[in-house]
């Protein structure tokens, strides 16, 4: 019997049937400049002129071997050491995707067994999964599991969480009933006595970022008072490098410990991909979303690896699961938990104290600029805001000709920023790169 | 241990154990023995008001994990704790030890639309 599927007639039927009139009417959401289809190619080069092509055209790019990169935000430039991606580019582990016949993969399911143990390990926390796409679907599924876990409706989110992450908690909290609130800042911190008279009966969950988004480490301590006070969860959104010297959020009650697993072992590649990952205490390890590896033993009494918990996923649960991310993010976090051992206890705290020290050294010598100065007094990690009152078009030109890929402007975020531009320093910067910067700003 | 002829049902397995207002809620023996080992129960919270038919907890089994509906209206006064740490009870006791949630009922006449055990048994020939 011959099966042909997408017929007119039932394309027809299907359009009917949902009550459109047709599929172009269903495209409406999307912008009409974006559906043109028309794409223009030239004619066909050899494969040489192809490769001079392109090298060309990749030459054009400001990439981190011949620029000094001080931008951050978010996405940091570490250093990925070699046997990283040499043992996570193995074909075994760059072709496979998530398990789904599980115990048929049990190499991989070790992977992901591994790597959710050290991620207890660096949080403090319970339970993890096996990794989520990025740090800002891991911070809206917490959001989503306090909701369920409390029964309550509210979400106090500091402002000083990542913009974009608050963003995507928004779209997704859009289809909850639910309420999202957000938490000023004073100066580069979460404004804590607003926090304490906005947390109630009501509120669900407490969302703070570790270091927060201007590169400023928060009390984490009173957050977490008050978020415990009146029987709210602490959601607290880590940059995993800086757990080398900060606190876990184990360590301060966190009861959800999220994160943007980039800065381990994975490099800066056009916005992607990075990993989530998602640790929770023990009495949520049911609601928890995503993948889980578990080790036992098969009938032979051998150690083996399972995906476990599984009745909370979509597939068993359908439209009752607590979550429709099936999947996981397995090579970036691969690659996490390559970084993680190779560094191990001792080196993590190292590559830590690198950042802080290189960043603390040329935040004290840019202040020293005339029309540099300081925003707020918070200690920090390894990122940090300066206001800069010389012309953005001039500071701009005299960093791209040295060489240098400027902080983030706040200014196009928050207009009452303007001025204010965010640094990034890791261990990767060099003497001669921070003279650079300094050099630069002196000039403009 | 409920005396099983006294017991309502409804038509989604569960059985409710009416004494005036108040009543006991589990999961038939035919239920727990078509869900076969019970390896997790999500318990509703004390104080929680339940509509006739909203999913009031989670019965997670080596199968699947299932919902439990409330068979009456009614805010919810005790849970069995002792599930927490023995779910199997379920499976070994489901009309005794493995009793779910007590229930004080909002509207008692709804226990009136309830299946006796007669007429439970002959509906489950209909599954």
């Amino acid at each position: 019997m011959d099966f042909i599927s997408g017929r007119n007639e039932d394309k027809t039927e299907m359009l009917r049937t949902i009550g459109a009139a047709s599929i172009e009417s269903l495209l409406c959401a999307i912008p009409k400049s974006l559906r043109s289809f028309s794409i223009e190619i030239p004619e066909a080069l050899s494969a040489i002129d192809l490769e001079r092509e392109t090298k060309r055209i990749a030459a054009s790019n400001a990439d981190f071997d011949r620029w000094a990169c001080y931008l951050g935000a978010g996405v940091y430039d570490h250093f990925v050491h070699p046997a990283t991606e040499s043992l996570a580019h193995r074909s075994e582990f760059i072709t496979a995707y998530t398990p789904y016949q599980g115990e048929a993969s049990q190499g991989a399911l070790q992977a992901i067994y591994e790597y959710q143990s050290l991620i207890c390990e660096l949080t403090a926390m319970d339970c993890s999964n096996a990794s989520m796409y990025d740090g800002a679907s891991a911070l809206a599924e917490a959001a989503v599991l306090a909701l369920r876990g409390t029964e309550r409706k509210k979400i106090l989110l500091s402002a000083a969480v990542h913009p974009d992450s608050r963003a995507v908690l928004k779209t997704y909290l859009s289809f909850f009933d639910a309420e999202v609130v957000e938490v000023p800042v004073t100066g580069c911190v979460t404004d804590l006595g607003r926090l304490e008279s906005l947390a109630d009966e009501k509120t669900a969950a407490i969302i703070f970022q570790q270091p927060n988004f201007f590169g400023a480490i928060e009390e984490a301590g009173l957050i977490s008072e008050a978020a415990h006070r009146p029987g709210a969860l602490l959601i607290a959104s880590v940059n995993p490098v800086s757990l080398g010297v900060l606190a876990p959020p184990g360590e301060y009650g966190a009861d959800i410990a999220v994160g943007d697993g980039q800065p381990l072992g994975n490099r800066v590649a056009f916005g992607g991909p990075h990993f989530g990952f998602f640790a929770v205490r023990d009495s949520f390890l049911r609601k928890m979303p995503g993948r889980i590896a578990g080790m036992t033993v098969d009938h032979e009494g051998r150690r083996a690896f399972v995906l476990t918990l599984q009745a909370r996923e979509q597939h068993i649960r359908r439209e009752k699961a607590t979550s429709n991310i099936c999947t996981n993010h397995a090579l970036g976090a691969l690659k996490g938990a390559i970084q993680l051992c190779l560094l191990g206890k001792e080196g993590l705290k190292r590559l830590s104290l690198l950042n802080v020290h290189k960043a603390h050294q040329v935040y004290r010598r840019l202040l020293k600029i005339k029309g540099v100065f300081p925003v707020g007094t918070h200690p920090f990690f390894n990122e940090f805001v300066l206001e800069i009152k010389k012309d953005p078009a001039a500071l701009h030109k005299k960093m791209a000709a040295q060489r240098i890929i400027g902080p983030l402007a706040l200014g196009p975020l928050d207009a009452s920023r303007r001025g204010q531009y965010l640094f990034a320093v890791t261990e990767k910067r060099t003497e001669e790169e921070l003279s650079r910067l300094v050099r630069s700003l002196e000039d403009a | 241990m409920a005396d099983t002829t006294k017991l309502r049902y409804a038509k989604t397995h569960e059985w409710l154990n009416l004494d005036g207002t108040q009543g006991r809620v589990g999961i038939s023996d035919y239920a727990q023995n078509e869900i076969s080992d019970v390896v997790f129960v999500e318990l509703p919270r004390v104080g929680r008001e339940l509509k006739k038919g909203d999913s009031a907890m989670v019965v997670e089994s080596v199968k699947a994990a299932f919902d439990i509906y409330a068979p009456v209206s009614g805010k919810v006064t005790r849970v069995n704790e002792s599930l927490k740490d023995h779910p199997e009870l379920i499976n070994s006791s489901p009309f005794g030890d493995g009793w779910l949630f007590e229930i004080q009922l909002s509207q008692p006449v709804e226990a009136n639309e309830l299946m006796d055990q007669a007429q439970y048994d002959s509906s489950k020939g209909n599954h």
